[in-house]
């Protein structure tokens, strides 16, 4: 038998954190149906929302000038809806897998943890991504990547949103099990009205603009129209929305500590089923 | 200098909202032994080892592992030890190989696939490496948690239950394989399990419990005198029965 290899104590290991993202890359590539849904449902979103936009232009003159907001809408609105789906699901993967107990009791950090499912959502997130964006361009003539530094901003400022609520959920479900799962699918859409999206903050009663001016991807989606239809990009917006998603992202991850904390007082780290 | 025990608990207390799991237990395990943690369903052994490996938050007391107090710095000291048991699955969708890689650099083995080779050959894991985990049968299932229990060469191994549900002739194997491992590396282990015959022959200590207290603790030799029987099944059963506290009643 070999020499016993000095194990050095790391307080934090990008190993560690290279080791979970080849245990979700090895999920991944094991099944061809869940790389091709990575891209099914966006390339059905683009399709529906680019032809809408197409006979729209056709019919009103405003949205013939104002030339790809739906699509550029909805591509934005799936960076945040695919980046926290992509870090819940590889989170899930561990609960279905009942793995969570061996990787609690491995030298494995909540944080490394969280920064692995971080780093899984962007992978995700671009498998599903960048073939439609390019579709995008080739249907519809609007081309995602010629928005240079403002998609950037767009896209940090989304994905960050993203990956708190992809945390604050994992907290929940470590904390109450499977039966918290639902949320995991379901809690973007309570922001798809409220963010407003497809719609100017505008159009929104008084008391529910000062709620929607909460939530960083309004500041997003306003951005991108003020973009798309006055060609002005607005870093104003683009600062409060890093601003917000600072502060959700830390609140976000001091809960989680905490509910990590309480399932461990719970005993439920023992049992993630129902 | 003297080394710190592998495992010391020193009155350890978890109470659920359902009741009390384990009431106030102490214990130290020296390096290089082997101890038996005996008990009935509910007896509190497995929160005692999710306790040890942190895994579970004690109400009171504390616990530490060669010498680091598992609350406040458990991740100095989980690299050095590890934990094995049937009930705990392995991710079935990923092969053996892939499963082994992603825990061998968890705990930070150096030359990962180097040391899956020698676990392949020392507990006959080459004929499906490269198969799916979800699609072996029992023993083959323990050899692979077996497998990644030993990645890391622990000092201290914790084990619940390593041979439930097994066939005689594999259970025997994996016993073999953890004497050799003991003899081998004076590695310290905590052994779960309700198999009499299999604490005889591997432990030089067992710690009886009952309804999350110690009710007794010493080598399996002075327990059979000490009960005055000839098997540990028949001390479990006194144990269990209440036979061995009327018996001390009445001496």
């Amino acid at each position: 038998m070999s020499a016993h290899p000095e194990i050095a104590y790391e307080s934090f290991s990008g190993r560690r954190i290279g080791a979970m993202v080849l245990r979700y890359w090895y999920l991944l590539r094991s099944s061809w149906p869940r790389l091709l849904e990575l891209m099914y449902w966006p390339l059905v979103q683009l399709l529906m929302w680019g032809f809408l936009q197409n006979y729209v232009g056709q019919n009103a003159s405003f949205f013939a000038q104002a030339g790809g907001v739906f699509i550029g809408s909805v591509l934005l609105w799936d960076i945040l809806f695919r980046g926290q789906l992509g870090f819940s699901i590889s989170f899930l993967e561990e609960m279905y897998a009942h793995n969570l107990g061996n990787l609690m009791m491995s030298p494995l950090r909540p944080i490394e943890f969280v920064i692995s499912l971080m780093i899984m959502s962007i992978v995700r997130l671009m498998i599903g991504m960048v073939p439609v964006s390019l579709l995008a361009i080739a249907f519809f003539d609007f081309n995602l990547y010629a928005l240079g530094f403002a998609l950037a901003a767009f896209f940090a400022n989304l994905i960050l949103t993203s990956w708190s609520i992809g945390i604050l959920v994992s907290g929940l479900i470590l904390r109450n099990g499977m039966g918290a799962e639902g949320l995991a699918w379901t809690i973007m859409f309570l922001l798809l009205p409220l963010a407003c999206v497809y719609y100017p903050v505008a159009v929104l009663p008084g008391w529910l603009q000062s709620v929607a001016w909460l939530l960083p991807p309004t500041y997003v989606f306003e951005g991108m129209r003020a973009l798309l239809i006055n060609h002005v990009f607005r870093a104003d917006l683009m600062v409060w929305a890093l601003a917000l998603n600072a502060l959700y992202f830390a609140a976000a991850a001091g809960i989680f500590l905490v509910l990590l904390e309480s399932a461990r007082k719970q005993g439920s780290l023992l049992q993630t089923g129902e | 200098m003297t080394l710190p025990p592998a495992i010391a608990v020193d009155r350890l207390v978890k109470v659920y909202r359902t009741g009390t799991a384990v009431g106030g237990i102490t214990f130290a395990l020296p390096r290089g032994s082997v101890t038996g943690l005996l008990g009935g369903n509910g007896a509190g052994k497995t929160t005692t080892i999710a306790m040890i490996m942190g895994l579970v938050t004690p109400t009171s007391g504390s616990v530490s592992v060669l010498g680091t107090d598992m609350a406040r710095e458990r991740h100095r000291v989980l690299h050095r030890m590890n934990f094995e048991s049937p009930y705990v699955d392995m991710p079935m969708r990923l092969t053996v190989r892939q499963n082994l890689r992603v825990f061998g650099r968890l705990y930070g083995v150096i030359g990962v696939d180097e040391r899956i080779a020698e676990l392949a050959h020392d507990l006959d894991l080459a004929d499906f490496l490269d198969r799916q985990t979800g699609k072996l049968s029992a023993g083959q299932k323990t050899r692979v948690s077996l497998a990644k229990a030993l990645l890391n060469r622990p000092e201290v191994l914790l084990l619940d239950e390593p041979t439930a549900s097994l066939d005689p002739d594999t259970a025997d194997w994996v016993r073999t394989h953890l004497e050799t491992y003991r003899a081998r590396r004076n590695a310290s282990i905590l052994l779960a399990s309700h198999n009499m015959r299999e604490v005889e022959r591997l432990c030089d200590r067992v710690i009886m419990m009952k309804r999350g207290e110690i009710v007794d603790d010493d080598t399996p030799d002075k327990l059979l005198a000490r009960y005055g029987r000839e098997t540990l099944e028949d001390v479990f059963l006194d144990i269990a029965r209440g036979r061995g506290e009327a018996r001390e009643a009445a001496q």
